[in-house]
């Protein structure tokens, strides 16, 4: 099965031409430029991975990845800005992102970050769904 | 040319870092697209040496994006060159009109960013003013931020320069969220030292929705 992934970005041509590349690489891809639309298609579900620009229109960057996290805490996010601040960086990895890559990237790298970030994902679902089997057994007294 | 130069030299400073951080950041921006296109441009190749057939068409999609960015650039560098260049000389003379429409077009992100629209109205007229473009950018630049604040996002600041009365004007109107706003601390301690620089004098008008900037002709040295 292929990664299911969202690009967020402001530049349209950016969106267009990175996803072509990734759909060639196998995966499948939707994308956005406006943080509230993002929002909306994390909130419907499926994604294995977003990768989201920190410098957004509407919304914070920041401000964006935490309601994502918010919605869908085992939603991997890769930010991908051309904000090259280390301080920004750090404060996103203490929101829960996966990962900060700088603009322009290397597709192979974040191809090798997105299959992790699936990786990671199926690790933290199924953890959830453990957690709630031991719960429903507790409750039954099983 | 009297002030308070330990404000305005601050100020400056801050003005300076800001425009250039949101140019490097512009620029990042146009770098990732062309990266991007290239990589297809590579990714096409690739397919090609394994006996894929190429759409011509694609090849010009792609060679037109990166002209397209490639111009994006260029227009940006070229406004950054007209920044740089503004500490040259400490007095000079410039056309309202292109200093007006350089400050826009350097705080194009920001606007773009606040969701708001800079609709610059077609000049009527030169207006030759002798006067420090650095400082009267920077003047500019933090009208034009508070103008952008009062507009509100969804929302357009309309800007125009003209001559009137001996002296030379830019206008910041439809500002509607004007009216609601506490203006107590606009003109603040770095508006001030600016104003009191280059002798410009600020109006307000609430209750229109609108702020002046005038400007004498000539500027003492």
């Amino acid at each position: 099965m292929s990664e299911k992934v969202l690009l967020v970005d402001d530049e349209q041509d950016f969106l267009e031409a990175m996803a072509t590349r990734m759909k060639d690489r196998g995966m499948e891809v939707s994308t956005t430029t406006s943080a509230a639309d993002a929002l909306k298609k994390v909130e419907e579900g499926g994604y294995d991975a977003v990768v989201l620009d920190l410098m957004m229109p509407e919304m914070d960057g920041l401000e964006v990845l935490k309601a994502m996290k918010e919605k869908r805490p085992e939603l991997q996010i890769i930010l991908l800005t051309g904000y090259a601040s280390v301080q920004k960086g750090v404060e996103a990895m203490k929101f829960g992102a996966m990962d900060f890559i700088e603009k322009p990237a290397d597709l192979k790298v974040l191809t090798e970050k997105i299959h992790q970030a699936r990786a990671q994902k199926m690790v933290l679902v199924e953890k959830k769904i453990q957690e709630k089997v031991k719960r429903m057994i507790q409750e039954k007294g099983w | 040319m009297s002030g308070n130069w330990e404000v305005i030299s601050e100020t400056g400073l801050q003005f300076f870092g800001k425009i250039s951080a949101s140019i490097s950041h512009e620029l990042k921006n146009v770098m990732a697209i062309i990266n991007e296109n290239a990589g297809l441009l590579e990714d096409l190749t690739v397919m090609a040496e394994k006996g894929m057939p190429i759409d011509p068409q694609r090849l010009r999609t792609q060679a037109s994006r990166i002209m397209k960015q490639v111009r994006r650039g260029d227009d940006i560098i070229k406004s950054m060159n007209r920044f740089a260049h503004s500490v040259d000389e400490p007095l000079r003379q410039a056309d309202l009109n292109d200093s007006l429409a350089l400050v826009c077009t350097l705080s194009g992100r920001f606007a773009f960013m606040r969701g708001v629209t800079l609709e610059l109205q077609p000049p009527s007229t030169q207006v030759p003013i002798i006067t420090n473009p650095f400082f009267l950018q920077n003047l500019i630049g933090l009208c034009l931020d508070f103008a952008m604040g009062c507009a509100g996002a969804g929302k357009t600041v309309f800007l125009k320069a003209e001559k009137t009365e001996g002296r030379a004007k830019i206008g910041f109107s439809k500002l509607q969220g004007l009216a609601n706003r506490e203006t107590g601390s606009f003109p603040g301690e770095r508006e001030r030292a600016l104003l009191q620089a280059l002798k410009a004098d600020l109006v307000i008008r609430k209750e229109l929705g609108e702020m002046h900037l005038t400007f004498p002709l000539q500027a003492e040295g």
